[in-house]
């Protein structure tokens, strides 16, 4: 049967082409792979090969011919015996390609103009009368790992100096002795690599916890978080998941300068597929670590140093778990809103108890997961007090806040009885010099101040 | 390369070499089926052909045993298809089309399947080979005496990632088959502009990691070397390596005018050493099977090929919500 050879496309982006020079004549037997014509797109020259085998019957662009588009019968192959005259020299080929690749398009609906007020979720994470002890954040976070690991086999930790040094921070302190080391795993220094480790191990049904000395060393790691870990559930369609928790230390500890001191939540906080969690105090640290290992999707949990050591109220609970994705509010006020996460929320708390004595009320939430962001539960705040202040540890172009902002303006704009201020940490490396790097941080008088231009005070 | 041993007699039977005819010629003829649809519109994007290669994977998968897992980088079709993935699926998801193995959100980079234990499908140069070691860490952890077999390319084999890989397999004799599919080129550049070393798997050496060259456009010598391999693996040896060297006929992607190389040199391959063309020959010079029935085993690949560029047009495109689905578990 006598097919159409048809102008290829021969790049992502080619829609035309020159056919450059015709290598074979009317009457040649091809077969694969021969070579029949020199094409130009619009890259490079590139030579086309036959696919079927056959006799050229035809050639119907000239060579030299400019401008041809992609799927236009340049020529007919025939079988030995055929006759290409006979053949109707059109392009039905080309139609029917038109036709079986409809592109979609459809206007996605508006936005709704005026939102409700959104549902937010209220409810209390452990019960009120709870028996409370004090917990460092660092026997918490120790606490929710063992836990879990105690009631999952398949959940594993991973990382530098976890097992026998009982960790760099001693976040690991005794599961070694608990575990062993099939379960506890010191890594060579490669996080690159032991991340991919990691991350495979959980796409074969593991539950790995990888802890980052601190989350500076993981920038060495971004490609298998980012392109292995957080897109693979929606490249395989729903089929393959990733199920880890990647945890560390994360922003400035002190006197440490630049390649040690920075906040990375904005950064994950722009991935689809990626959970991410920032907590402060020590039972939203065991609570929300417990429900990222058992979270199907790959979590990225940061943590502080400075924080690591100071102690909280611990409920007596058993099995305490803190739900991802749903803010806290510390603080019910109606002057103002301050929203932050991790250790921003120790200024923000401080600047509200200051504000307290001048007479301002600030309602504080601690937004504890970053991503999937409770944007309701700033929103429904801002309708209260109709003033917005975000307080976070890194960079202000691109930052969490701004971000919030945005999603107030759109979501809230009506409400607002003054601009949105995202304080944020100052826009430089982080010096070592002591005077510096305390200029450098975001501070609770600064927290203060912003609340004062909000509310005009 | 190494040029292709006919001299030596296999030691195999006529079931297997048809076998072998049969699953190479079903990933050439899908490739060159591939090519031609890119060619009309069809396919977008990258699209990475295997043609040429097909004597590692289908050497390799006669190795494998049920359950044991592969991964691999972006040139994955022969791999989906040599461990019985759907070619309609495949085919669909080249196309972008609700039938695609990932639902047309893939494509030709990245498709997966639990079922037949193959994790990828994957797009960054070397990503995989960490990816691999891991899902061997997880078949030690259960103990369940699985193998992994992990490709990359000779490209692949100069990102660090693959030397902290080979140090951590090593240390924790993780059952990971690495095969470095050296074909000779990484994009356009030759390995002798890109390499340190001539052959690739003597890198594993100074992790401890043994291995060895094997000829990958002979069959039966990729599949003698794979059972070793594995042999070496599931006896809790930890790692090896096969470096494969090989030879792809076609650019890097649809969209490379290959002038880093000559038209003759891969003229000369095509005729002196094609994997599929040897096991040909041995059929009929054993009169293990006439002109005839390599003719009908043509004609059922070319159906197979056919159902699939068919149903790859024919199945719809993704429904516009399954935009903003499989985000989250």
């Amino acid at each position: 049967m006598a097919t159409e050879i048809l102008m290829p496309a021969l790049s992502p982006t080619m829609e035309e082409g020159t056919l450059a020079k015709w290598l074979v004549k009317e009457g040649d037997t091809v077969s694969s792979g021969d070579i029949m014509a020199e094409i130009e797109t619009d890259k490079a020259t590139m030579e086309f090969e036959a696919v079927d085998e056959g006799i050229i019957g035809k050639i119907l662009i000239v060579e030299g011919a400019e401008g041809v588009k992609v799927n236009t019968p340049i020529a007919i192959l025939v079988e030995e015996g055929e006759d290409a005259s006979a053949l109707p020299a059109s392009a039905p080929a080309a139609a029917a390609v038109t036709e079986a690749a409809p592109v979609a398009v459809e206007a996605a609906a508006p936005a709704a103009a005026v939102p409700a007020a959104p549902v937010v979720d209220l409810s209390p994470d452990w019960p009120a009368d709870a028996e409370m002890t004090q917990q460092t954040v660092r026997e918490a976070l120790r606490d929710a790992m063992a836990e879990e690991m105690r009631s999952d086999e398949n959940v594993y930790l991973m990382g530098e100096e976890v097992a026998e040094y009982q960790g760099a921070y001693k976040i690991s302190q005794g599961l070694l002795d608990e575990f062993g080391s099939k379960r506890v795993i010191d890594t060579p220094i490669t996080e690159h690599g032991f991340t991919g480790i990691a991350v495979g191990s959980a796409m074969a049904g593991l539950k790995p916890i990888v802890e980052f000395m601190t989350f500076n060393f993981a920038m060495q790691a971004m490609d298998q978080i980012i392109n292995s870990a957080a897109k693979t559930l929606y490249m395989s369609g729903g089929q393959m998941g990733c199920p880890i928790v990647f945890r560390g230390p994360n922003g400035a500890a002190a006197r440490v300068a630049a390649q040690h001191s920075q906040d990375y939540t904005a950064w994950y906080m722009q991935v689809p597929g990626l959970k991410v969690v920032a907590p402060y105090s020590a039972a939203d640290a065991k609570g929300l670590l417990k429900s990222a290992i058992r979270d199907p999707n790959p979590v990225v949990f940061l943590e502080n140093e400075i924080l690591y050591g100071r102690s909280y109220d611990m409920p007596q609970v058993d099995d305490l778990t803190v739900p991802l994705g749903k803010a806290r509010i510390w603080r019910e006020g109606s002057d103002v809103t301050i929203v932050s996460f991790g250790i921003g929320m120790q200024l923000a708390l401080e600047a509200a108890d200051k504000l307290a004595e001048d007479g301002i009320n600030a309602e504080v939430i601690d937004l504890r997961t970053i991503r999937p962001m409770d944007t309701g539960a700033i929103i429904n705040s801002v309708m209260k007090t109709n003033r917005l202040v975000t307080v976070e540890e890194g960079w202000p172009q691109g930052s969490v806040g701004s971000y919030i902002s945005s999603v107030v303006m759109q979501e809230a704009f009506d409400y607002l009885d003054a601009p949105v201020i995202n304080l944020t940490g100052k826009d430089v490396p982080m010096p070592y010099a002591a005077n510096l790097e305390k200029l450098a941080l975001v501070t609770t008088d600064e927290v203060i101040a912003a609340v004062k231009q909000v509310t005009y005070r | 390369m190494a040029a292709r041993k006919t001299t030596k007699k296999p030691n195999v039977s006529a079931e297997e070499l048809k076998t072998y005819y049969r699953e190479m010629l079903l990933i050439r003829r899908f490739e060159e089926k591939a090519g031609q649809l890119y060619g009309m519109g069809l396919i977008g994007g990258f699209c990475h052909l295997y043609i040429g290669q097909e004597a590692v994977v289908v050497g390799l998968e006669a190795a494998a045993e049920d359950g044991d897992k592969r991964i691999t980088s972006y040139r994955d079709h022969g791999h989906m298809l040599a461990c019985g993935m759907e070619p309609g699926g495949v085919m669909a998801e080249l196309t972008g089309r609700e039938g695609g193995l990932s639902k047309g959100k893939g494509g030709s980079m990245h498709m997966f399947s639990k079922e037949k234990h193959f994790y990828g499908g994957h797009g960054i140069v070397g990503a995989q080979v960490p990816l691999g070691a891991g899902l061997a860490f997880a078949d030690k952890y259960k103990e369940n005496g699985r193998v992994t077999f992990t490709y990359f390319g000779d490209g692949a084999a100069n990102q660090g990632q693959v030397y902290e890989t080979f140090n951590m397999a090593a240390i924790w004799s993780l059952p990971v088959v690495f095969v470095i599919e050296n074909n000779q080129y990484a994009m356009g550049t030759s390995q002798a502009r890109s390499t340190s070393t001539k052959d690739i798997y003597h890198r594993g050496e100074a992790f401890g990691i043994p291995g060895e060259i094997v000829n990958g456009m002979d069959v039966m010598a990729v599949k003698e070397a794979g059972e070793k391999a594995v042999a070496h693996c599931r006896a809790g040896k930890g790692p090896y390596i096969l470096e494969v060297k090989t030879y792809r006929y076609r650019g890097h992607s649809m969209s490379d005018p290959a002038k880093y190389r000559t038209r003759e040199e891969v003229q000369k391959v095509r005729e002196q050493s094609d994997p599929i063309e040897h096991v040909r020959e041995l059929l009929l010079s054993g009169k293990h099977a006439s002109e005839d029935d390599l003719k009908a085993i043509d004609k059922e690949i070319k159906e197979i090929v056919n159902k699939a560029a068919e149903f790859s047009k024919e199945s719809p495109e993704p429904s516009l919500d399954e935009l903003w689905t499989d985000i989250y578990a």
